[in-house]
């Protein structure tokens, strides 16, 4: 798996020298985040939240607006997103968790849509023009980000700490904890543990690293605009994390990749028809094929016998 | 001109008359997602693209089989009703042992499948479906000019609404359905086809969506998007009346529309979210609902 | 002999002196349109948007300096992201050349902040926001068929003149909207009027009612549309629906051949309304309507004459420059004139706006009209500089 993983890393290092556009690999890695984000909350805690792109999309606006309006700092308008989605979590988390399951998934699409209309209505977020011209600025006054090459290798960087930062969540006792309460929440009580206070917590941790996405994808991209805090959205993270494989660190990545590539390039072939198509995935992903891609080759890898090196856990 | 806190009565009174008019959209679509997650357990989120299909069916049954709005209205729940049972036998019948959470996901992917072939096919601007001639012109009521049409939505959508609740509550049928919820091994065991009623309910709630669908044409564009939109504050509406209780589902509708009204009088801005705050704040004094039984 | 020995000398100084000419040679002029070809504005521009621009294409010879030209479309259905995305691809793998910018004037900003950026001339066909010549201005944009202030010039200042004192306004909510509510009120207050107020209706709404009781409670005299497309025709005939065109008067604020044709002559008649071009004007636009009707099937909005001549504008600069280098391509647009038959003596200023005559017309009656299409009738022409007003000096490229 070690080697899986090395093999990749020198992969995505040479990408933007072997052709591909180094702005769609960008947008690609931030909605990998978003979807390893979104995982944290589906996969290890399973809770459906169906407006998770509430964070990902008001990450994004306040990040550009500290940048059109304030002049700040490309590092400063991240972190301040991040933070700012953080908060958003803490709230809209500590009004869904009082419910579960299906009312937790309603009350978290109510709320998305909250954030949309206010977006929609909000001065500083220019309704449905959005925040245009964003500039990526200097990062901490020595590193200028405006070449697509180096603002890649950036993004690369911050993904990388991120993937790993999930990884060592879900292997801490926290993350034990958090398991132990999605396989049986009435015996964790019993041992003990305040479920409640793990569950938000494990929430504001999706709803920060969907922020951090947001933020850093509004500077990529240069905008912030309402298909960021969209009801759309928020259904395609829930499927790329679905279709690469809830519960496994890679999923997510794997599932990102092949929902921004589809509706990239497949829209260029089939023009609407993407909405529909994912529609179609999106079913028989439910249907047949819940463990998703990822999901589906640890298993046959486990049914062939192999041994089971360190790299991705059990399927959810 | 009488006013209150400042605001012409006439225009306080025009707002709440349409926001009634939603409020009887509110309510029959609560309604069928009240049935189905009453009966079945599924929170329907393909209930918008049922709406939708509603409103196309009778938009392209006028335009390419002639079909009046009156047999439009019989015809288009119909079809939308087996095409529903279809759904669920074929689909939804796969999922029943699994959590619950995938119920919800499959008809997400559902409403996807229709609203992006829709909006492919029509393109996302709508078309207007004509006023059906006996139900043409307005009604002056004074503070307002009421199109005739609207007056009907909001008598067919409460007498529908309260014909279903009786039904469910006061009917053999309904008890039946209601018996089916709590225990359906042991109604199966009285010889009742438990699997049919399951079906029967999930196609009759998703009728109900594409009466409200025909009933919507002549008033908003018949556009690919037009459920999906509306199907959110719907939800907000069912998790407000409390999941499950049917006269809650109306009630509330019913109430929330007219809120909504009030507000675009008060603070139009907030017009589109006071549904969404609403439900925040009864989630937090009452968790069940205002009429919920947990 | 020596004529050969001279050409041979010439020529390979010319290949060894320039290898980029040699290769750029076989390089085709790439000329890009985003549009909205599936939403609100589908029918004001859209596919015959491209038609327009292959008619010119064939209309100026098919090439330019011994280039083929391609031309690229795309939909951004109303999104500014999707807009500028596809800009910004455009411009980083295919080279384009030009971009044509369609309708929605938010998407269109977006665009124009990706055309200062990567330094591709852009020409704004569709969209109306007058932003883009002021506070949105770039070295690159050409704003060039019509916008909010020629609209309100135009408009607003027939109604007033017709008795509308009193304005209320329906504004559609994003930068359009906006943009053409705040030159319309510029308008009315300076001829005396009042503006009452207005609500702010978002894109594509399905239901007007609710906006429209408010218009009226307001009592104004005039019901400002300040929208477009399918927007404006549904709210004008929601006002009908509930009676409110009994007591206000609607003002067309935008208003194109397509809407009149789908509302129809009864609904329609006696609408005042601006407009840069119109295809019944004179023996020219009758020619070019008769090509544009063979192949879509209906007469050509200002719209689509803007595209045709914005594209042949754009070759002819190609071809006096002798290069599709950005800034001297640009040079020549803002500095030759543009004689065509969409604009006669029209010329490009500093801050983009292509000033050119702009027509006030009224809708024909049922009865007025002889034959299809027969819509307007020709009110008054306004010059160029009196449509577009003065430079306002917000655009730093055209101080005051």
């Amino acid at each position: 798996m070690r080697v899986f993983y090395v093999l990749l890393s020198l992969l995505a290092l040479a990408l933007p020298w072997i052709g591909l556009y180094p702005v769609f690999l960008m947008k690609l890695l931030c909605f990998a985040m978003f979807a390893c984000a979104y995982n944290l909350l589906l996969g290890y805690g399973r809770m459906l939240s169906f407006g998770h792109a509430a964070f990902f999309g008001f990450a994004a606006y306040v990040a550009s607006w500290l940048v059109t309006a304030h002049g700040a700092g490309p590092a400063g308008a991240v972190l301040s997103g991040m933070a700012v989605a953080a908060v958003l979590g803490m709230i809209f988390g500590g009004l869904a968790i009082r419910r579960r399951g299906i009312y937790f998934a309603m009350i978290t699409l109510a709320l998305g849509q909250l954030v949309y209309f206010v977006c929609l209505e909000a001065p500083f977020t220019g309704g449905e023009n959005g925040l245009q011209g964003v500039p990526r600025g200097t990062l901490l006054g020595v590193l200028p980000l405006r070449s697509d090459r180096v603002m890649y290798y950036l993004v690369l960087a911050i993904f990388a700490a991120v993937f790993l930062f999930i990884r060592r969540v879900v292997h801490s006792p926290f993350g034990h904890v958090l398991r132990a309460i999605r396989e049986n929440e009435a015996r964790a009580i019993s041992l003990g543990y305040d479920i409640n206070r793990y569950k938000l917590l494990a929430f504001v941790l999706s709803a920060a690293l969907a922020g951090l996405a947001g933020s850093l994808n509004s500077l990529v991209l240069g905008f912030a605009t309402l298909s960021d805090v969209q009801q759309s959205t928020s259904g395609e993270v829930i499927l790329m994390t679905l279709l690469g494989g809830t519960g496994t660190f890679f999923g997510p990545v794997v599932g990102a990749a092949i929902v921004v590539t589809l509706q990239e390039y497949l829209s260029d072939v089939v023009g609407g028809w993407v909405t529909a198509i994912i529609g179609v995935i999106f079913v028989a992903c439910v249907l047949s094929f819940r463990r998703g891609i990822v999901g589906e080759v640890v298993a046959l890898r486990r049914r062939r016998g192999q041994p089971r090196a360190a790299g991705p856990p059990e399927p959810a | 001109m009488s006013t209150v806190l400042g605001i012409p009565v006439p225009v306080i009174l025009g707002q709440l008359t349409l926001g009634l008019v939603n409020g009887s959209f509110y309510a029959l679509l609560s309604l069928g997602l009240a049935v189905i997650f009453g009966l079945m357990g599924v929170v329907n989120f393909a209930h918008g693209a049922f709406y939708t299909l509603g409103a196309f069916a009778a938009l392209l049954g006028l335009q390419y089989l002639g079909i009046n709005y009156w047999l439009a209205l019989l015809l288009a729940p119909l079809a939308v009703g087996v095409l529903g049972v279809l759904v669920e036998r074929l689909l939804l019948r796969h999922l029943y042992g699994l959590d619950p959470l995938y119920g919800l996901l499959l008809t997400f992917g559902l409403a996807l499948i229709v609203e992006g072939s829709f909006h492919q096919v029509f393109g996302a601007s709508g078309q207007s479906y004509p006023v059906p001639d006996s139900l043409a012109g307005a009604l002056n009521l004074h503070f307002m000019f009421l199109p005739l049409y609207r007056a009907w939505v909001i008598l067919a959508s409460v007498l529908v609404c309260f014909g279903t609740w009786f039904v469910i509550e006061r009917t053999r049928l309904g008890a039946t359905l209601r018996a089916a919820t709590e225990n359906a091994p042991l109604l199966q065991a009285f010889g009742v086809n438990v699997p049919l009623l399951v079906a029967a309910s999930y196609g009759g709630g998703v009728a109900l969506a594409a009466l409200a669908g025909v009933l919507a044409s002549p008033v908003v564009l018949v556009n690919s998007h037009m459920g999906n939109e509306l199907v959110i504050v719907v939800f907000a509406v069912v998790v407000i009346g409390g999941m499950g209780s049917i006269l809650g589902s109306i009630v509330s509708g019913l109430v929330l529309g007219l809120i909504e009204g009030l507000t675009k009088v008060v603070y139009p801005e907030a017009s589109n979210i006071v549904v969404f705050v609403i439900m925040a704040l009864v989630l937090v004094l009452r968790p069940a609902g205002l009429f919920g039984r947990e | 002999m020596t004529v050969s020995r001279w050409t041979s000398a010439l020529g390979s100084a010319f290949l060894a002196a320039s290898p980029c000419m040699a290769y750029a040679a076989g390089e085709p002029v790439v000329i890009g349109d985003i549009d909205d070809t599936s939403g609100v504005y589908a029918d004001v521009e859209g596919a015959g948007g491209v038609e327009a621009i292959n008619m010119a294409i064939a209309d100026f010879g098919g090439t330019v300096l011994g280039r083929k030209i391609t031309v690229l479309s795309a939909d951004h259905q109303n999104k500014p992201d999707i807009g500028a995305s596809k800009f910004r691809e455009w411009a980083d793998q295919q080279r384009l050349n030009l971009l044509l910018g369609g309708s929605n004037t938010g998407v269109n900003i977006a665009m124009s902040k990706v055309a200062g950026a990567k330094k591709v001339p852009f020409i704004v066909i569709g969209a109306g926001g007058a932003s883009l010549t002021n506070e949105d201005c770039t070295a690159y944009s050409v704003h060039y068929v019509y916008d909010t202030t020629a609209l309100a010039n135009g408009t607003a200042t027939a109604m007033i003149n017709a008795g509308g004192k009193t304005w209320f306004y329906l504004t559609a909510d994003y930068a359009f909207g906006t943009q053409l509510q705040s030159a319309a009120s510029k308008v009315v207050e300076t001829h005396g009027g009042k503006n009452l107020g207005a609500v702010r209706v978002p894109l594509g709404a399905a239901d007007f009612s609710s906006f429209l009781l408010q218009a009226q409670a307001s009592g104004a005299q005039v019901l400002g549309l300040a929208n477009a497309g399918t927007d404006f025709s549904n709210s004008l005939k929601a006002a009908n629906e509930f009676g409110i065109t009994r007591t206000m008067k609607p003002a067309a604020l935008l208003a194109f051949l397509t809407d009149i044709h789908s509302l129809g002559l009864k609904t329609a008649q006696g609408l005042y309304l601006t407009t840069g071009f119109y295809w019944d004007l004179n023996e020219e636009t009758r020619a070019f309507a008769k090509r544009f009707f063979a192949k879509m099937n209906r007469e050509p909005t200002m719209d689509h004459a803007g595209a045709y001549s914005a594209t042949l504008t754009y070759l002819k600069a190609v071809k006096a420059a002798g290069t599709t280098d950005s800034d001297k391509v640009m040079a020549h647009l803002k500095k030759d004139k543009i004689n065509d038959m969409f604009a006669k003596g029209g010329y490009i200023r500093a801050d983009g706006a292509m000033i050119h005559e702009m027509y006030v017309m009224q809708v024909k009656t049922p009865q007025e009209s002889k034959y299809p299409w027969d819509y307007y009738k020709l009110i008054r022409k306004m010059s160029g500089e009196d449509a577009f007003g003065p430079i306002t000096g917000l655009c730093p490229l055209a101080p005051k």
